[in-house]
């Protein structure tokens, strides 16, 4: 390549397509073209990079993702854990030169939380008391547990003591809003020109499918500390073509690369790749509904015990990916995830076991277990269904691999068309509660329909338990239950891929991914 | 002229209306919801969502009050892209697109022309299949292959042009879509070009024309372009087709901001709107460059007169 | 209207017409050659499969991503799932030239007949019929695709019937183009006049005699449709595992150019060599059956 470059070197010179560098404009490649910047209406990843450096809420991100005060300056919380009171700073204020009050916090929550705006994400907030009743229509706005004491001085209150509430605070769901603007323009509050918001940068232009472009907040409370004066955000799909705008220059951070080209970046580019443990799960959903083979235990154990984790994740994966052994990803706060039982045990100790399990469930040679295998449309996804198939393959299970889009996978696997189906879960808040709160009875997003009354209990008195290390202890022991029940298959924690040029200081790897850009700054 | 022109404009009103009802009910046959994702919204929620975006009433219900907006020139808002409604993203989207084809139409048939001619000139000669070998070259390879491939080679390794982006129309950022957009035209219209040549050069007047004496360039500039060029013009029409559906793979590799990607990537996420907005944009340009690529035809062709039907 | 395609080729008796055209397509030394080489292709996807050593849906777990090589037995290499390249090219070979085929036939059934019954009833029917040909013609056609695939979801021969049940729009303007020249035709007239069926005038006098234009426009349609598989594919709507075709691979092979650029050569080129032998015996083909080239 270098030879390439002097070979052609005068004419690159001339031609050269790369902008001239700014050493204080970020430019940074979000993996999709946001929704909307209303905080109220967004759901994915991409749109939180965005949405992040323009808001900022009572808790905040670090560098490192851990939660500092953000427009709250203190908080008290009550005895029982369901009251907390916040002190706001005074030196919060709008880009428009307006104090952030405790009032825009209120208007905020109750925005998001009337049906009217049909907000996707509304139910984080279902803490909060009464917020469940509001969203669905049953009780006032006026109901919700949050009140503004004195224009710096912010109470909620929530149904039940919720150990992760504070952590969710810095999430874009319980952003304030500026009241002022939303009140004069609407809808239209998120539009360029009169979006006003109240963190380290503000919002310029947005030029749909092109860039959105911020700048810095000169109104921002820590606005000292934030070196980037500009940051433009390019929405790029293409994993591969973001891959190439960062060789080439073109861009300073991608917030994606693809797997496949992990070896090739750690020979050509180690010094930008950024890759660290995810807060998800990828996993594959048993069908334990009647009618189907995976309804016994015996073979959704077989199956678990064939597949060979390492192999996926080392092979064919090859990102750093670590194999699941718990439902639950480690390094989740406060909390010590059980591992299967076999975990242990040699891959020949593991295939025998699962014949004789297949065998005692009435599979054999006459008789081959037939299993409908679902995926959604994905490089990754395609890979991992393909080896789970030949995987099994040597236990005389005959797989038919069924590949949809996303729309139609989730819409049909909710109503139970398949016998295993890939699904994964990223964490929306650090705690071990939002993943096992999947394999609840009668829960939306438990695929399999999985359901154990034990399971549930312990989860319930869980969730009634303010005691950190006996709540945990509690969700471990309803976590064993579902391993030992075979209850989905777990196979490999996420990883973050991160390219950060080399240039840039202040990039700190986190499980939750998050990346505030007021904490970047150029190496110079 | 103008009475053709008229009229076809006014045929134009059924096709078009046909066009969105078929597609209207087709899409909502489709399996799958706009709001159905990774994750399972709770009931609530979704009732909320279906109930602002107005989902929540009988499909026909909803096909009269989408005809209803329409007819005021309301095409909804983008189920995804929340903070944009349909017309703007097509108002922003079809410029990009625009330029983007009518510069690699332009190419192709700078190109695709002279290979056609010099191919059917040396016809079946080592002139002729070396030609129409590169010119085929760019269907034997699938679009998607190649983009990539040009951006790789020009924009990482040589670092001449930039890899992808828009960056609003810059000459740079236009060069390796265009060219990669027009690789399959070329191949197309080269071939149109060839076939029509070689049938015109054997015609009668072409024979006259070279017994009266002229020069063979002469015969083939004054004579035989022009005939043979008909073809050509009305597979424009056509051609502006395959710019589109061939800009969607252009448009996702180097990341530019046209309608062509909205065509798929709303249909795969049940943008009921976007999809309807970018069908009834595509139906309308149909008709409209059908219509501009048959008057086009009439001027080039004095053997055809509208004004007589 | 317009017939673009119209060419009005005089009747010729079809057995000499045969003789003439097989004898001046074998003077084309490209169309030649493309012919042996297409046979050569189709050949090895139906028999290659039983040669190479794997199996199309069989793991090699010591061989992920390996490069092409004589000794391991993977002579184009494997995938990133440790399965034998070559063997799934020749699979994917039988799929995309079945697919190919299959959606070419549908769409030149409805087309001829449709074509040919508007051509040959004419006045106002064929108006009508015609009519609804242009208001197909400004169907977004890549959206009705892939509602198709949406809707039809598994079944790849479905599928493909369906893109031919859409694709059939030029051929029935081509035959209704021969048709409404040929029906004119003293020979026409005389079968009328002798009391022969209108069905049996179209089906033993006017399709046969505008078969020249239909096998052009054949040679020229399986490409088309091999193409669209590939962009089908490439959109993630390619058929499923652990079947596979020449654009599956391409399409995943398209990201490997330079970690494994084999998963995409191999594939590539033999699409590539397909399509330009199919383009050059359309060409031939069109040069010897159209007597006004003579």
């Amino acid at each position: 390549m270098l030879n390439t470059r002097t070979l052609v070197g005068s004419i690159a010179l001339a031609l050269s397509a790369a902008a001239p560098l700014q050493a204080d404009t970020l430019r940074l490649a979000i993996m999709g073209e946001p929704a909307s910047l209303d905080p109220h209406k967004i759901s994915g990843t991409w749109e939180n990079d965005v949405v992040g450096d323009l808001f900022e809420g009572l808790v905040t991100e670090a560098a490192d993702g851990s939660r500092i005060p953000g427009v709250a300056e203190s908080w008290e919380v009550s005895a029982d854990g369901t009251v907390y009171t916040f002190t706001l700073r005074d030196d919060a204020k709008w880009s428009d030169g307006e104090p952030v009050t405790a009032d825009d916090f209120v208007f905020a929550f109750q925005r998001i939380l009337a049906p009217a705006t049909a907000a996707n994400y509304a139910y984080l907030l279902y803490p909060v008391k009464n917020a469940e009743a509001v969203y669905a229509g049953d009780a006032e706005t006026s109901t919700l547990g949050i009140e503004a004491l004195d224009a710096t001085t912010l109470q909620i209150t929530l149904e039940r003591s919720t150990p992760y509430f504070l952590d969710q605070l810095s999430h874009y769901t319980a952003y304030p809003l500026p009241s002022h603007t939303v009140e004069t323009y609407g809808n239209d509050w998120s539009q360029p020109d009169n979006m006003v918001s109240n963190g380290a940068f503000q919002l310029d232009e947005w030029q749909s499918q092109t860039r959105i472009t911020a700048s810095r907040n000169p109104y921002f409370h820590d606005v000292d500390n934030v070196a980037l004066e500009e940051v433009v955000y390019y929405p790029i799909e293409e994993r591969n073509t973001a891959l190439n705008r960062f060789r080439a220059g073109e861009i300073d951070i991608a917030r994606e690369f693809p797997t496949q080209r992990y070896d090739w970046l750690m020979d050509n580019l180690p010094e930008a790749v950024q890759v660290a443990p995810y807060l998800g799960i990828y996993y594959y959903a048993f069908n334990t509904r009647n009618g189907h083979p995976t309804a016994d235990p015996r073979v959704r154990e077989a199956l678990s015990l064939a597949v060979r984790r390492e192999v996926i994740t080392d092979q064919i994966l090859g990102t750093g990916e670590v194999p699941a052994y718990s439902f639950v990803p480690p390094n989740v706060s406060h909390y010590e995830a059980p591992t299967l039982s076999f975990a242990e045990l040699s891959q020949d100790e593991r295939l025998e076991r699962a014949r004789d399990l297949l065998q005692e469930a009435g599979y054999g040679p006459d008789n081959p277990l037939e299993l409908m295998l679902r995926y959604n449309t994905s490089e990754d996804h395609r890979k991992v269904a393909i080896a789970l198939a030949a995987m099994w393959k040597p236990l005389g299970v005959e797989v038919d691999l069924f590949n949809s889009e996303v729309a139609v996978h989730y819409s049909d696997i909710r109503q139970g068309d398949f016998d295993v189906a890939r699904a994964g879960w990223i964490g929306d808040y650090n705690d071990a509660q939002n993943f096992l709160s999947l394999l609840e009875s009668n829960v939306a997003n438990n695929y399999g329909a999985y359901s154990s009354a034990e399971f549930d209990a312990l989860m319930s008195e869980a969730a009634n338990t303010q005691d950190m290390d006996a709540r945990a202890e509690l969700m471990a022991e309803a976590e064993a239950i579902a391993l030992e029940d075979s209850a989905t298959l777990p196979i490999y924690y996420y990883v973050s891929r991160n390219l950060v040029s080399p240039d840039l200081e202040g990039w700190e790897t986190n499980i939750e991914d998050i990346h505030r850009s007021r904490w970047i700054h150029f190496d110079n | 002229m103008l009475s053709y022109t008229l009229k076809r404009l006014l045929q134009a009103i059924p096709t078009l209306w046909i066009v969105i009802t078929l597609s209207f009910f087709l899409m909502h046959l489709a399996p799958g919801g706009p709001f159905d994702g990774e994750r399972q919204l709770p009931p609530e929620i979704e009732a909320n969502l279906l109930a602002s975006y107005g989902l929540d009433k009988p499909v026909w219900a909803q096909y009269f009050t989408y005809m209803g907006n329409l007819l005021q020139g309301d095409l909804g808002p983008s189920f995804k892209y929340k903070d944009f409604s349909v017309t703007e993203l097509v108002a922003q989207g079809f410029p990009v697109s625009l330029e983007l084809g009518m510069w690699a139409i332009g190419l192709a048939l700078l190109v695709g022309i002279p290979m056609g001619v010099i191919a059917a000139l040396k016809r079946n000669s080592t002139v002729d299949y070396m030609v129409m070998g590169t010119a085929l070259a760019g269907v034997a390879i699938p679009n998607f292959v190649i983009a990539p491939l040009l951006a790789l080679v020009f924009g990482v390794f040589l670092a001449w042009l930039p890899v992808g982006g828009w960056n609003d129309g810059h000459w740079k950022n236009m060069i390796l879509p265009v060219v990669a957009l027009s690789i399959q035209q070329i191949a197309y219209i080269a071939r149109m070009m060839r076939a029509s040549m070689i049938e015109v050069l054997g015609s009668h007047f072409v024979r006259t024309a070279r017994a009266k004496g002229l020069s063979e360039i002469a015969v083939i500039f004054r004579h035989a372009l022009r005939p043979a060029m008909l073809p050509v013009i009305s597979y424009l029409g056509p051609a502006i087709a395959g710019i589109i559906t061939g800009s969607v793979v252009i448009e996702q590799i180097f990341g530019i901001p046209g309608i062509g990607r909205y065509f798929v990537q709303a249909a795969l996420n049940r943008d009921y709107t976007l999809v309807m907005g970018t069908v009834v944009f595509y139906g309308a340009l149909i008709v409209l460059f059908n219509l501009i690529v048959d008057l086009l035809y009439s001027a080039l062709d004095p053997q055809i007169r509208y004004d007589n039907e | 209207m317009i017939m673009n395609n119209a060419t009005s080729a005089p009747p010729v008796a079809s057995n000499s017409l045969g003789r003439e055209a097989w004898r001046r397509l074998r003077q084309n030394s490209a169309a030649t050659a493309s012919l042996v080489l297409l046979i050569i292709i189709a050949l090895a996807c139906l028999l290659g499969p039983w040669l190479t050593p794997w199996a199309l849906d069989e793991v090699d777990w010591n061989a992920f991503l390996a490069p092409p090589s004589i000794e391991s037995g993977h002579y184009a290499g494997t995938d990133a799932n440790g399965r034998d390249l070559l063997t799934r090219v020749f699979h994917g070979g039988q799929i995309s030239l079945s697919v190919a085929l299959v959606a070419t036939l549908v769409s030149l059934v409805i087309g001829v007949l449709y074509g040919a019954i508007a051509g040959y009833v004419g006045g106002r029917v064929d108006n009508l019929m015609m009519r609804f040909v242009d208001i197909m013609y400004s169907l977004p056609f890549m959206f009705m695709v892939i509602l198709l695939m949406v809707v039809f979801g598994r079944n790849i021969l479905l599928i493909y019937a369906a893109i031919g049940a859409v694709e059939w729009l030029d051929m029935s303007r081509i035959v209704r183009g021969q048709v409404l020249a040929l029906k004119r035709r003293e020979f026409v007239e005389a079968a009328h006049a002798l009391g022969v069926s209108s069905f049996k005038i179209v089906t033993r006098h006017l399709i046969p005699n505008a078969i020249g234009p239909v096998i052009i426009y054949v040679t020229l349609t399986v490409p088309k449709v091999i193409l669209l598989e590939s962009f089908l594919s490439f959109l993630g709507l390619g058929v499923q595992e652990p079947l596979t075709s020449w654009g599956v691979l391409i399409s995943e092979g398209k990201d490997m150019m330079e970690t494994a650029p084999w998963m995409l050569i191999i594939p590539s080129a033999f699409l590539a060599i397909t399509l330009l032998c199919l383009n050059f015996l359309g060409d031939g083909l069109r040069d010897a059956l159209d007597p006004k080239t003579r």
